[in-house]
Order: C-alpha cells, then sequence, then structure tokens
C-alpha cells in the first residue's frame, strides 16, 4: 500500500470531528498552499530545476526556512534520481512523505514526546512561557477547560504580574471555565505568585497547576533570568517538576521562531510548542526547522478563538490539512 | 544564531574570487544569490526579494560593480540604496484633522500589540506634540482588554473611554466621538479588538466603524517577527480598510524585521512608528536607513550616535574635556561620567547595536554588569570631598571605611583606586598628543 493510501486510510477512519475541525482551521492555509502545489505540478511536464526552484519558494513562503527547505530540496533531488521520477505528479506524495518524516523524526522519540506528562497521582505542574502577544493566557484558559472536561481539576496561577490587565483577563478564563486563579497584586514577583499558588495546590489537592508568566523577547537577559527564578522555584517545591514547560508559538511568525524556540529552552528547557493562530494564512512552517534542529514537538495547535479550538498536535492531520486538495485530487483519478 | 548579515555573505563570496584578478558576470549572480539568501532569513516576503533582486542585479551588472575594484561593497552600497529607496523617506508625522478632533484607529492582528502602542501614542502625542488624547476601549472580545487600556490610561494619568464590553464597537466609537467633541480633545485614539484578516465579520464591522468615525488615520499595528505572512495581512487589511500608515512593534527583540520591507512592497504606506520596548515612552520614529541595516544584518550605528547625542550633556562634555586636558580630573568627574554612560540605557544593549559585535567571538554573548557600574558608583559616593579631589590620601583605614560605606571590600576599592590612577596617568598622555587622537581610554569596569 502506498505511503498515501494508508494516511488516508488512517485518517478516514477517525472520520471525527477533529479532523473536520483541522480541516477548517487550515482551510486558508491549505487552499493557497496546496493550490499552488497542484498548480506548480500541472504546469510542468517535467521535474527540473525551475520546478524544484518553483516547491523552494512555495516552503519559504510557509515560513519553513530558507536552511530547511534548501536540505529538504536537496533530498527530494536525491530521492527522485533514486526513483527515477519524471512525472511531477509522483511528487506529490515523495514531497509530504519528507514532510511527515521531519516532523516525526524517530518514531520512538516521537511517540515519547507527543502526549501530555500529566502526572497519574500527585500534582502536575505546567509553565507557559514565551515572547509578548502569541496567546499565552488564552491558550491556557483553552487547556484548563480541556483538562477539566477530561475530569481533572485545575487551578491557575497569575504569573503575568507585569502586563496591564493580564491577571484580570486570566481571572475571566478562570471563571468561565470554573477554575480557581491564584493571583498577587500587580508588580509583584512572579515567581512569590507560583510559589503561594504551588501551596494552594497542594492544599487543596488539585491535580493540575497551569503557570502563567509574563510575555518576554528572548533577548532581554534581565527577564530570562526572571523566568529561570520561576522554574526554580517549582523544581524546589515539587520533585520531578515541572512537569511541562510549554513554549506558546504565534503562526505568524517568521524565522525569528528560531531564535525564541533555542534561547528559552536554555533558560527553562521547553519541553514541548503550542503554535497559535494557526487558523490564520500562516502555515508555521518553522516548527519543522524547530522539530528537526532543536528536537522540540509541537504538543497543541491553536484553530480558533473558541474555548475548545485546542486540539492536540497530529502531524500526520497536520500534513493532510495542508494537502488535503492533493489526497482527493490523487483519488479521483 | 543561524543568521549571518550580508556583509558577511558576500565577503565569503569574494574570499573566493579573490586572486581571479576580474570579477564576472557569473560572479555578481553568485552574490545575489546571497542577497536573496539574507533577505529570505530575515523574513522579506519571497516575492518582493524576487523583483529586488532583479533589480539590484540589473544596476550591478550594469557596470557600476563589475568596474569596481571593490565589488563586494560596492554590491552592499547598491542593495543598502535601493532598500532605503524601498523603505520610503522618513513619515513619522501624524494627520492633523483641519476641524478637531483628529481620530485615529488601530488595527492588526491579535497579539500585535495594538493595546500597548495605544498607550504609547497618547504618550508621545502628549509629550511631544502637546495634545490632548482620548483612548477609546474598543476592544470587546478580549478577555480583560478593556482593563488593561484603562490601566494604561491611569498610569499616563489620561482619560479612557469604555461602555463595557456588551455594547457594539460602533456605537462605542460614535460615544467617544461625541464625548471627544464637547469635551475639547485633540485627537481619539481607538484600540479596535485583534482580529484575523480573513475574518470577514469582523473585518466588516471595522468597516463599519470607520465609516461612523471617519478616522484620519488607520494604523495597521504589525508584529516584527511577523514572516512571510505579512504581506497577506498588510495586502488584506488595506484593501479592505485603506490603511494609512504601519507601526512596526516589538522591535526590540533580536529580530531582523524583513516584514517591514514586505508590508512597504504591498501596502505602499509608510511605516511611521516603531516600538521599542515594553515601556509607555518606548515608541520611536521610524528609520529607513537604519531599518535597511537591520534587516542586512549590518549594525544600527546610527541609533547609537543619537542616543549620545540625546543623552549627554554638551556643556558638561566640555568641561569634562578641559578637566581632562588640565588633569585635574577627580574622582567626582568621574562619577559624572558614569551617569552619562548609564544615561545611553542598558550597556549590552548599546553593544549590541555596533556593527560587527555579534560576529566578535566571545563577544556576542556577553552580559556587562551593571551591578558593577553601581558598585563602582557606591565606592565613590562613600567617600569624602577630599578624598574625591586627593585620593592619594586615602590610607588602610580610610580604605576600611570606604569599603564598610559601599558594601564592597578593600580589593574592590584598591582595584578602582589603581584604575583611576591608570586613567589619570593615560589622560596626561593623551593631552600631550596631537589633538584628533585623544579618544577612547579605559572606563573601570569594563
Amino acid at each position: 500500500m502506498s505511503f498515501f493510501k494508508k494516511l488516508k486510510e488512517k485518517i478516514t477512519q477517525q472520520a471525527d470531528s477533529v479532523t473536520e475541525k483541522f480541516k477548517q482551521g487550515l482551510t486558508k492555509t491549505r487552499d493557497s498552499f496546496a493550490g499552488r502545489v497542484n498548480d506548480l505540478i500541472a504546469r510542468y511536464r517535467k521535474v527540473d530545476e525551475e520546478f524544484f526552484e518553483e516547491l523552494e519558494e512555495i516552503l519559504i513562503s510557509a515560513d519553513v526556512g530558507v536552511t530547511t527547505v534548501m536540505d529538504l530540496i536537496d533530498e527530494l533531488k536525491m530521492e527522485v534520481k533514486r526513483r527515477n521520477i519524471q512525472d511531477p505528479k509522483e511528487m506529490q506524495e515523495v514531497i509530504s512523505e519528507k514532510l511527515v518524516e521531519i516532523y516525526r523524526g524517530d518514531d520512538e522519540e516521537y511517540e515519547k514526546s507527543a502526549a501530555l506528562n500529566i502526572q497519574k497521582d500527585g500534582l502536575t505542574v505546567i509553565l507557559f512561557v514565551g515572547v509578548n502577544g502569541v496567546g499565552k493566557t488564552t491558550t491556557i484558559g483553552k487547556l484548563a477547560h480541556k483538562l477539566k472536561t477530561e475530569g481533572k481539576t485545575v487551578m491557575l496561577a497569575a504569573g503575568d504580574t507585569f502586563r496591564a490587565g493580564a491577571i484580570e483577563q486570566l481571572e475571566v478564563w478562570g471563571e468561565r471555565v470554573g477554575a480557581e486563579v491564584i493571583k498577587q497584586s500587580a508588580g509583584s514577583d512572579p515567581a512569590a505568585v507560583v510559589y503561594d499558588a504551588i501551596q494552594a495546590a497542594k492544599a487543596r489537592r488539585v491535580d493540575v497547576l497551569l503557570c502563567d508568566t509574563a510575555g518576554r523577547l528572548q533577548n532581554k537577559v534581565n527577564l530570562m533570568k526572571e523566568l529561570e527564578k520561576v522554574k526554580r522555584v517549582i523544581e524546589r517545591e515539587v520533585p520531578g517538576a515541572p512537569h511541562e514547560v510549554l513554549l506558546v508559538l504565534d503562526a505568524t511568525t517568521g524565522q525569528n521562531a528560531m531564535s525564541q524556540a533555542k534561547i528559552f529552552k536554555e533558560a527553562t528547557n521547553v519541553t514541548g510548542i503550542v503554535l497559535t493562530k494557526l487558523d490564520g494564512t500562516a502555515k508555521g512552517g518553522i516548527v519543522l526547522a524547530i522539530r528537526n534542529e532543536l528536537h522540540i514537538p509541537v504538543k497543541f495547535v491553536g484553530l480558533g478563538e473558541k474555548m475548545d479550538d485546542l486540539q492536540p498536535f497530529d502531524p500526520e492531520k497536520y500534513v493532510y490539512g495542508l494537502f488535503a486538495d492533493l489526497f482527493e485530487g490523487k483519488s479521483e483519478q | 544564531m543561524p543568521f549571518e548579515g550580508l556583509s558577511e555573505r558576500l565577503q565569503n563570496v569574494m574570499n573566493k574570487i579573490r586572486g581571479k584578478g576580474k570579477v564576472t558576470e557569473a560572479d555578481v549572480k553568485e552574490m545575489m544569490r546571497e542577497v536573496r539568501l539574507a533577505l529570505l532569513e530575515a523574513d522579506v516576503n519571497f516575492k518582493v526579494v524576487k523583483d529586488f533582486v532583479k533589480r539590484v542585479s540589473e544596476r550591478a551588472v550594469g557596470q557600476e560593480v563589475l568596474k569596481s575594484l571593490t565589488p563586494g561593497q560596492q554590491v552592499i552600497k547598491v542593495v543598502k540604496e535601493e532598500l532605503t529607496e524601498l523603505m520610503g523617506g522618513e513619515q513619522s508625522k501624524i494627520a492633523v484633522a483641519s476641524r478637531p478632533p483628529t481620530v485615529v484607529m488601530m488595527v492588526g492582528l491579535q497579539g500585535a500589540g495594538k493595546t500597548t502602542t495605544t498607550g504609547k501614542l497618547a504618550n508621545l502625542l502628549r509629550k511631544r506634540y502637546n495634545r490632548k488624547p482620548l483612548l477609546v476601549a474598543a476592544d470587546i472580545y478580549r478577555p480583560a482588554a478593556i482593563k488593561q487600556l484603562e490601566t494604561l490610561g491611569k498610569q499616563l494619568n489620561m482619560p479612557v473611554f469604555s461602555l463595557g464590553d456588551q455594547v457594539s464597537p460602533v456605537e462605542i466609537a460614535k460615544q467617544a466621538l461625541e464625548k471627544a467633541k464637547e469635551e475639547h480633545y485633540d485627537y481619539v485614539l481607538i484600540d479596535t479588538a485583534g482580529r484575523l484578516h480573513v475574518d470577514e465579520a469582523l473585518m466588516d464591522e471595522l468597516k463599519q466603524m470607520k465609516e461612523v468615525a471617519k478616522p484620519d488615520e488607520i494604523f495597521l499595528v504589525v508584529d516584527a517577527m511577523t514572516g512571510q505572512d505579512a504581506v497577506n495581512v498588510a495586502q488584506s487589511f488595506h484593501e479592505q480598510l485603506g490603511i494609512t500608515g504601519v507601526i512596526l512593534t516589538k522591535l526590540d527583540g533580536d529580530t531582523r524585521g524583513g516584514a517591514a520591507l514586505s508590508i512597504r512592497a504591498v501596502t505602499n504606506t509608510p511605516i511611521k512608528f516603531v516600538g521599542m520596548g515594553e515601556k509607555l515612552d518606548a515608541l520611536e520614529p521610524f528609520h529607513p536607513e537604519r531599518m535597511a541595516s537591520r534587516i542586512l544584518g549590518m549594525g544600527d550605528v546610527l541609533t547609537l550616535i543619537e542616543k549620545a547625542q540625546a543623552a549627554v550633556d554638551e556643556e558638561k562634555a566640555k568641561e569634562l574635556e578641559q578637566k581632562m586636558r588640565t588633569a585635574t580630573f577627580t574622582l567626582d568627574d568621574f562619577l559624572e561620567q558614569l551617569g552619562q554612560v548609564r544615561k545611553l540605557g542598558p550597556l549590552d544593549e548599546i553593544l549590541k547595536m555596533l556593527p560587527g559585535v555579534n560576529k566578535i567571538k566571545g563577544l556576542n554573548n556577553i552580559q556587562i554588569d551593571e551591578k558593577q557600574i553601581s558598585r563602582v558608583e557606591a565606592i565613590i559616593r562613600s567617600m569624602t570631598k577630599e578624598e574625591k579631589m586627593h585620593p592619594e590620601i586615602i590610607n588602610g583605614s580610610r580604605k576600611k571605611r570606604i569599603a564598610k560605606g559601599s558594601g564592597t571590600s578593600v580589593q574592590e576599592v584598591n582595584r578602582l583606586l589603581k584604575q583611576f590612577d591608570e586613567m589619570k596617568k593615560m589622560m596626561k598622555m593623551m593631552t600631550n598628543m596631537p589633538k584628533g587622537k585623544k579618544r577612547g581610554f579605559k572606563f573601570p569596569f569594563m
């Protein structure tokens, strides 16, 4: 069975609302991306230098990043030689295969890192980090909702004591999803807020504590040190914690996302990425390069503004979302 | 960082060419390839890059570069010129309506920094133009967005107009305008909710607001870290609303900011301001040439010079020079000078503005300890007047007292005294030197 058929079968079997949601969220993305790949394939009769040049542009326009794209193109060229591919139509398959491969990397490593590390017994602490305006607080609200529907008790720590209105924003989310919010006044030490929250979470035997932090640009040394301190407090108060450090990335961000991932990883040992705002026209292709270079997996994607618009990341679905037209176009033939 | 500035990239090509004696058209082509990669890595949209490279190639091959003795530098020159031109002139003016109030609408994607920028803009209008702005909270969707603007208003001591989150933004805009007219505000700054450019319902809402508010300016607020999608966002907002200017935020990060070029190319509207920090006075005019340098990864000397000009008091500088000449430079003067240096801002930021610094090994990650400067200051402040004038009288027991008073150690006091002594010696030497060469002595904390 070809890779495509397998992939398609796997997804149609699941045929659930999640895939639908993914498709909806990615429609805009897919329209332009897959449309252009189709366009490209239709226009070319031969897989030649020009074909690759245009493919390169399509991938770059998805923010995949120049270096990754160059490497990918080189690999594709070798593959074309090896399999003796001349018909551009066959390329659809090879391209998606390679893309999924980059996402998934080593299968074993992938399986391990895909799920959220929630403790069976005792408190799980999840720390959220990222630059300004990526959607940390909103993501916390959505994840709290998700965990609540899974039957967990959730508490929120208002660790963004800097931005005006941030504490109130988290409080609104707390009310919406029914989770207690631990806070201090604006301008107080975020590490102290998190310390308080941990004590409260322990006392009330909460399952999961989600810690918000203020957005900070990764080149601000002092602010990164502050974040390290917050993490140290968590480590000291709960052995084995934080169980996850999630870096929230805006899908519209370009190559700077790599710098964000690198520096936040150095400071807080990021365990996963939440890719937000994927319902726009941006593709967030940089996660490919981040996964490839830094081995940080994407754990969730934000596909809209509603409470249940946070979905676990599934590379196959992601690629399927990008290439759905190609799949369908192919099976009709 | 995976990024490499254009200068380094071209240098690599030049190294290969060197020794060949003559630069061929093929060599120029290879240089253009590097130009292309540098721009793509800086997040300039690939279509914009394509047009741009084409234009530069034409100029380059058109003899300008081929004949030059330093083709690498010529290419950089051509690229920079073209880039600066594409960025447009400096236009940080804000419209003034013939009949006040002037209405400004802030629009953009979620998380671009509209609310913060609205606060900064109000601050700038009051501070620089002596205007009286009214802030309008029209983001009824994001939780606590109104509260955020209200908090900023409180910090700035400025009024914020809000009707809560149950009234439509169109109605809010309407009532805000009435209030502004009645109470004679010069400016009305409307903070709108972040929205996706493909969200038809919400884009329609903006169109309605535009109809009601008849804004004199519509500013598109864009995150400087935006990638290839910047063109779609800018184009879409522009087509639907007719934006009059762009404000680029979060430029104090380490992004190259190629989005600036993309947006400029597709909308042809000026970038008016840039957000350079989280504080409310961190909104600066946009400088096309500096942005060009930044996109190419070539440092930002001009901003540094400007900062220095703004921070250093010229009178004092002259006085200081006189003192250095006559070797009557005391520890008091030194203290003064430290203060001036600190006014420039965090030292590691200053260092980053220097071209090439991020290429020097060991210097790219340098973190100058601001505390160290504070300690030096504390030591000097713990001395008596006499000690500051004549440091040679400082003996063992005085040193102990100074160390105690400043919370440092005798060793540190010793070190400072020794360095100060060396500095003075150096100054003496410099004053004997011919004019123009007496620059750059070492500060004891470096």
